[in-house]
């Protein structure tokens, strides 16, 4: 009787065509892409336009607003990062990064150029299509005008589906406004844009004080069938949007018609390596978009 | 499902027709503890007289050899700009595990439901488990095994035969056609009634041995309900975050990834490593800020993922009840007691 165990080949000696998310061979399948160009936003933030580079792969990579991808600098690391640009440019992405660890610090220093490794994309998105029809309130503190920025240019480039459409972002101080140069091509699109600070600047001529500021103006506003027909997308640190849905609460904007995008630490992206769990639910998969209702029933989420 | 008995001396012979084609991995005594009790590991074993085929419980699981401690998962060439990626899953040959427990076999098959059935299988695992043959063993209930609680006392699958020792004879429940044809080497018997009879006698003796239980009634809910409850402080304070627990656990497969540019500058490696979320920078995000600061908030997690979260998943806890981490804990934190204290019960 044979006694030797004959080794099993995972993919039954086929070559590896597929990377679906069901396919083994997705799990360390990286998309060669290069930085195609690095354009300063703040003294910490770059937006970097990434290009896959293969024709055929650039065309075929989708993906919707709120998603993420896994950028690898091989040596380096590799980290999440939100999609900052329009789905309809498919694999040319645009990723608006902070100088905040090993990884973006490194990529702060590199040239355009450089090659590097894409992965995804990952995780949820808003629910666009859901939204036609409505009103879209966006609202970003801070780094969360990165994520939302997808779902923006989403907007302007199908902005007959939606009613009226308002941005409310804050930052700390004028230095730290991100996009600046996009904010009149926003306002030509028929998006209210509203800019507050916490610290202003000697030219600072624009509101001061919380985000939640300008809210309350526009409560004052706007009636209460407006808010009836109204989707929330917000975006910024756990502090802030946990502020900013409770007030969106008391006008009877459901929680499940307001969605945030969460920050958590990922080593994988594929619902493996557990350091992105809330409570234990997997951020990589079932977010980083949740609606508050189940940000609201997750455990350490706020 | 086929049943053999097989004459005790038989499975020697068993052992050295395997082991002259493959590699076998089998519980092997490697020391004595202070108390001169022995001490189990999963080692490659060559002579059948090296395994223990009575050993308690190793003080590590098998894990090593399908979640490698440290593992590679990918090589880069780096020329100039340009660089290639090599993807190597890390497995040449097939392993036989002589001598796995029930709940030893039942990680394996809950490990299975999130590292093979969810999306994104694992290509690393897939090539390991996919190339494992196990013999199961039967066990005596030990005073931490808590596997009956986690229905984790018997394996239903997951295991190419599985041995229960009847004293002169071993009864064998078979799964595999591998499992059928490699026993065509020794001699076996159909099993009659007195042998069923026998073996139904030796299972229930197993069942009165129990001593260690943990009350999963409701537990979902009870976690749930008592998230801010104040005796997770209080093991918060017992824990030394030193992610012992978790390096002994069979079903533990949190891990971090970490690259690094090789001497030469001209290549580089991805490597993966086992992690544990007890550990201090395990939700620590870029920019300083950690979601898990505190000892108590850690633990509190552990149990929420293995007892909580993963039944929510996948309807049954990733606790096994093997009693590893309580049996390695510096301060004797154990499963039962920190469940029975959230539960209210006093200890």
């Amino acid at each position: 009787m044979d006694t030797k165990l004959e080794f099993v080949d995972i993919f039954g000696g086929k070559e590896k065509k597929y990377h679906r998310r069901q396919d083994l061979s997705a799990f360390e399948f990286t998309y060669k892409a290069e930085i195609t160009n690095i354009h300063k936003l703040t003294q910490s933030e770059n937006l970097y336009r990434v290009q896959i580079l293969d024709h055929e792969e650039r065309k075929k990579f989708s993906f919707e607003p709120g998603q993420f991808i896994m950028l690898e600098l091989p040596g380096i690391g590799e980290a999440p990062f939100s999609i900052s640009s329009s789905p309809s440019r498919h694999g040319d992405i645009e990723l608006c990064i902070r100088k905040a660890g090993n990884l973006t610090n490194f990529l702060s220093r590199v040239e355009r150029g450089t090659r590097v490794g894409l992965r995804g994309p990952f995780g949820t998105g808003f629910p666009m299509e859901k939204m036609q029809g409505q009103n879209i309130l966006l609202i970003a503190g801070g780094l969360g005008l990165a994520p939302l920025r997808a779902p923006i240019a989403y907007v302007q480039e199908n902005r007959s589906r939606f009613n009226t459409v308002d941005i409310i972002y804050g930052t700390k101080d004028p230095s730290q406004l991100l996009f600046t140069y996009q904010y009149d091509l926003w306002r030509a699109d028929d998006i209210t844009l509203s800019i507050i600070v916490e610290t202003p600047d000697a030219k600072w001529k624009g509101p001061v004080g919380l985000l939640t500021k300008v809210l309350e103006e526009m409560f004052k506003k706007r009636d209460d069938k407006f808010f009836k027909n109204t989707y929330a997308i917000v975006c910024g640190p756990p502090v802030m949007f946990k502020f900013v849905c409770t007030m969106l609460n008391q006008k009877d904007i459901p929680m499940q018609k307001m969605f945030v995008s969460l920050e958590r630490r990922m080593h994988c992206g594929m619902g493996k390596c557990c350091r992105c769990n809330v409570g234990s639910t997997y951020t990589c998969l079932k977010g980083p978009v949740f609606d508050y209702w189940t940000v609201m029933n997750l455990k350490e989420a706020i | 499902m086929i049943f053999r008995v097989f004459k005790k001396e038989e499975l020697k012979h068993l052992f050295d027709v395997l082991a002259a084609e493959n590699r076998i991995i089998g519980p092997v005594e490697i020391g004595k503890d202070p108390k001169g009790d022995p001490l189990y590991t999963f080692n490659q074993v060559s002579d059948f007289n090296d395994i223990r085929l009575d050993y308690t419980t190793t003080k590590i699981s098998a894990k090593r050899y399908f979640l490698p401690y440290r593992e590679d998962l990918a090589t880069f060439r780096i020329e100039g700009k340009e660089w290639d990626k090599d993807i190597d899953y890390n497995m040449e040959s097939p392993y036989i595990f002589f001598g796995l427990h029930a709940c030893d076999i039942n990680a394996l098959n809950r490990l299975d439901k999130v590292l093979l059935g969810s999306v994104y299988p694992m290509p690393y695992y897939a090539a390991k488990r996919k190339n494992m043959f196990i013999i199961g063993l039967d066990c005596i209930p030990q005073p931490y095994c808590f596997c009956r609680s986690m229905g984790a006392d018997t394996a239903l699958h997951g295991f190419d035969m599985f041995l229960t020792d009847m004293g002169e004879q071993y009864f064998a429940e078979i799964l595999s056609d591998t499992a059928f044809n490699f026993l065509k080497n020794i001699r076996t018997e159909e099993p009659v009634e007195a042998d069923h009879i026998h073996y139904m006698k030796i299972i229930a003796e197993k069942n009165r041995k129990f001593t260690a239980r943990v009350d999963t009634t409701d537990l979902t809910k009870i976690l749930d309900m008592e998230f801010q409850s104040d005796v997770w402080r209080q093991w918060g304070k017992k824990c030394l975050a030193c992610g012992t627990c978790a390096q002994v656990c069979p079903t533990c497969y949190c891990y971090g990834v970490e690259e690094n540019v090789n001497i030469d500058l001209r290549g580089a490696k991805k490597t993966k490593m086992l992690y544990s979320c007890n550990l201090i920078d395990f939700a620590e995000v870029a920019g300083g800020h950690n979601f898990r600061l505190e000892r108590h908030v850690r633990l509190k997690y552990r149990y929420y993922h293995k007892h909580r979260g993963f039944v929510e998943a996948y309807e049954e806890s990733l606790c096994v009840g093997c009693g590893r981490c309580g049996e390695a804990c510096l301060a004797e934190i154990t499963v039962p007691a920190v469940i029975s204290s959230v539960r209210g019960e006093e200890a």
